[in-house]
C-alpha cells in the first residue's frame, strides 16, 4: 500500500539531490553548511522513524545550529534574462499547462485514492496525490520542454536555497505545539482568557481569537508564529473544546485573520518595507497605509465568518 | 503559570528579530523546564513531534517543477498576461492583476508574480501610466500613492489566494499543529475554507480600487471639448 512513507522517500531523495548539487555551486560562499542542512533534512525524511525520539531531537539541534549560526547561503542565478524570454516565446502557454498538473492531480487524487483503500492510505490521499502530481509534472515537463532530467533538480535547488532555513519554520512551529501541549500551556492560558471573556460569550471568544491572531501577528511580523500561540490560548480550549467549533473552519479562517495583521505591520518587512524600497517610495510605510483599508474590514469579515460558519 | 514564559519568549524573540529557529528552540526548552521536564525529555518530545510533522515540509517537493517552468520562461509568460491588461483604468487594471495573482497563488504558483518579479518591472509602471491617462499629470504624492496601491494589491492577492492551494505552508502548519492535539484533518478540508475570505478580499479591495478610479476622475482637468 502506498502511504506517506513513499512521499517521504521522494522528498528525501529531493533534499539529498539538493545537498549533492549544492556542493558544486561555487558561487555560494556557504555551500558546505547549506548542503549539510539539506542533507540533514534528507536524513529526517528517509530515516526519521529509525532515529528514535532523542535522535530526531539531536537532528533538530543540528538544523537549528546550522541555520542559527548563519550557515545558510545562496549562489548566484546563472540564467540570463534573454534566454528565458526566448524560451518563454517558444514554449508559450504549455508552461501553465504543466503547472496545472500538480493541483489537478492533487485534487483528483484526494477523491480517487479514497476509492482504492487497498492501494492507498486514504487519510493521506492529498499528500500522496501531490507527490504523484509533482512526479508526473517533472517527467512531462522535461520531455515537453526538452530539458535535461537534472534541470528540475538544479532549478529546484536554486529556489530552495533562496528559501533557506525558513523552509522548516512551519514544521518547527507545528512541533513547538507538541511541547506546549505536553507542558499544559493551553490549560493555563485558557483559564486566564476565560476569566477575561464574559462567561458564555461565544462572540466574545471569537473576537478575542481573531483580534488576537491579528495583533500577535503584527507584533511578531509572522502569522505562522502567532498561530500556535493563539491556538493553544483560545482556539483550542475555548472555540473548539468548549463551544464545539469545527476545527477546520476555526483554524483556516483564524490563520487568514492573522494575514490581515501581516498587512498592517512593518515587522513583516519582506511584504511591506522591501517593496516600498523597490519602488523608491519616500514614505516607507506607504504600502502599509494602502493596505489598512482592506485589512481591517477583512478582519471583521473573517471574525464574522468564524462566528457564523464554525459553530453548530 | 511559568509555562507561559515560552509564549513570552516567542513573542519577544520575533519582536526583537532574533533568529526565528533559535527563538522556537528557546521557547520549547523554557516551556518544558517550567513544566518540570528535564532537558533530554524536552529534546525527545520536540524531536518526536518534528518527525511526526515531516509532512509539513513536503510542500517543497513542488520546487523542482516550479524552478523548471521558471527557467523556461513562466514568469515571462505571466508578465505577458499582465501587459495585455494595459489600457484599462488603474482600478480595473489592479483588480485584474489581483484576480490573476489570487488565481496563480491558488494553484500553487506563488513565486511567479511578486514585488521583484512583476510589481516593479510591470504592475507599478502600467498603473502609473493608467493613472496619468485618467487624471492628467500626477503630482509626486499621487504617483507614490499609485505605486503603493500596486504593491498593496500584490500582497493582498497573494495572501488571500495562496491558502486555497492545499499544499502551502500555512495549511500544513494547521494540520500539523492540530495533530499534536489529537485532531486529524485533511488539507483539502482546510483549504476550501479559504475560499469565502478570498472572495471577500477581492470584493473589499476591488471596491476600494473603484473608489480610487473615481477620485482620479474627479481630479482630472476639465476636458476642453
Amino acid at each position: 500500500m502506498i502511504t506517506l512513507h513513499w512521499v517521504y522517500a521522494v522528498a528525501g531523495a529531493m533534499f539529498a539531490a539538493f545537498a549533492l548539487l549544492g556542493l558544486g555551486d561555487r558561487t555560494n560562499p556557504r555551500r558546505w553548511t547549506t548542503s549539510a542542512f539539506w542533507a540533514l533534512l534528507a536524513l529526517s525524511m528517509w530515516g526519521g522513524d529509525w532515529l528514535g525520539d532523542l535522535g530526531n531531537g539531536v537532528l533538530l539541534l543540528g538544523l537549528v545550529a546550522l541555520a542559527g549560526l548563519g550557515g545558510m547561503g545562496r549562489g548566484q542565478s546563472a540564467l540570463p534574462d534573454a534566454v528565458r524570454r526566448d524560451r518563454a516565446d517558444r514554449m508559450g502557454n504549455r508552461l501553465f499547462v504543466i503547472a496545472l498538473i500538480i493541483p489537478a492531480t492533487a485534487l483528483i487524487g484526494t477523491f480517487a485514492f479514497k476509492q482504492a483503500p487497498d492501494w492507498f492510505d486514504g487519510k493521506q490521499a492529498t499528500l500522496i496525490a501531490l507527490a504523484l502530481g509533482v512526479l508526473i509534472a517533472s517527467v512531462l515537463g522535461c520531455l515537453w520542454l526538452r530539458a535535461s532530467p537534472l534541470e528540475p533538480l538544479q532549478q529546484g535547488r536554486r529556489l530552495m536555497d533562496s528559501v533557506g532555513w525558513a523552509a522548516i519554520l512551519p514544521q518547527m512551529l507545528a512541533s513547538l505545539g507538541a511541547v506546549f501541549a505536553l507542558a499544559g500551556v493551553g490549560d493555563v492560558v485558557g483559564q486566564i482568557v476565560s476569566m477575561a471573556i464574559p462567561q458564555g460569550s461565544l462572540l466574545g471568544a471569537v473576537i478575542a481569537y481573531g483580534l488576537g491572531m491579528a495583533l500577535f501577528t503584527m507584533v511578531m511580523g509572522n502569522a505562522f508564529a502567532a498561530f500556535p500561540v493563539m491556538t493553544a490560548a483560545i482556539g483550542l480550549p475555548l472555540l473548539i473544546r468548549t463551544y464545539d467549533g469545527d476545527p477546520a473552519i476555526v483554524c483556516a479562517i483564524g490563520m487568514l485573520a492573522g494575514f490581515s495583521g501581516t498587512l498592517m505591520t512593518p515587522m513583516a518587512a519582506n511584504f511591506n518595507l522591501v517593496p516600498a524600497a523597490l519602488l523608491d517610495l519616500k514614505d516607507k510605510h506607504g504600502v502599509i497605509k494602502r493596505q489598512v483599508g482592506t485589512a481591517v474590514p477583512l478582519l471583521v469579515v473573517n471574525i464574522l465568518l468564524i462566528y457564523w460558519l464554525a459553530f453548530p | 503559570m511559568w509555562v507561559l514564559l515560552g509564549i513570552a519568549i516567542i513573542v519577544a524573540g520575533f519582536l526583537l528579530r532574533f533568529h526565528p529557529l533559535l527563538v522556537i528552540l528557546a521557547s520549547a526548552i523554557v516551556t518544558g523546564l517550567a513544566a518540570d521536564l528535564d532537558l533530554l525529555t524536552i529534546l525527545a518530545a520536540f524531536g518526536k513531534a518534528f518527525n511526526e510533522a515531516r509532512y509539513v515540509s513536503i510542500i517543497w517537493i513542488v520546487l523542482p517543477v516550479v524552478g523548471l517552468l521558471e527557467a523556461y520562461g513562466l514568469q515571462e509568460r505571466a508578465r505577458g498576461l499582465i501587459a495585455k491588461m494595459r489600457g484599462a483604468t488603474v482600478g480595473q487594471f489592479l483588480a485584474g492583476y489581483m484576480l490573476l495573482r489570487q488565481g496563480l497563488a491558488a494553484v500553487g504558483l506563488t513565486s511567479v508574480a511578486g514585488h521583484a518579479q512583476t510589481v516593479r518591472p510591470l504592475v507599478a509602471p502600467i498603473a502609473e501610466a493608467a493613472a496619468e491617462a485618467q487624471a492628467g499629470d500626477l503630482d509626486d504624492d499621487r504617483r507614490e500613492e499609485v505605486k503603493a496601491w500596486a504593491a498593496a494589491t500584490d500582497n493582498i492577492g497573494l495572501f488571500f489566494g495562496e491558502d486555497i492551494f492545499l499544499a502551502i505552508g500555512s495549511i500544513l502548519l494547521i494540520k500539523g499543529l492540530l495533530e499534536q492535539y489529537g485532531i486529524s484533518l485533511e488539507p483539502l478540508h482546510l483549504s476550501v475554507w479559504a475560499i469565502p475570505t478570498a472572495i471577500a478580499a477581492f470584493l473589499i479591495h476591488g471596491f476600494r480600487l473603484w473608489r480610487l478610479d473615481r477620485r482620479l476622475k474627479r481630479s482630472a482637468p476639465e476636458d476642453p471639448a
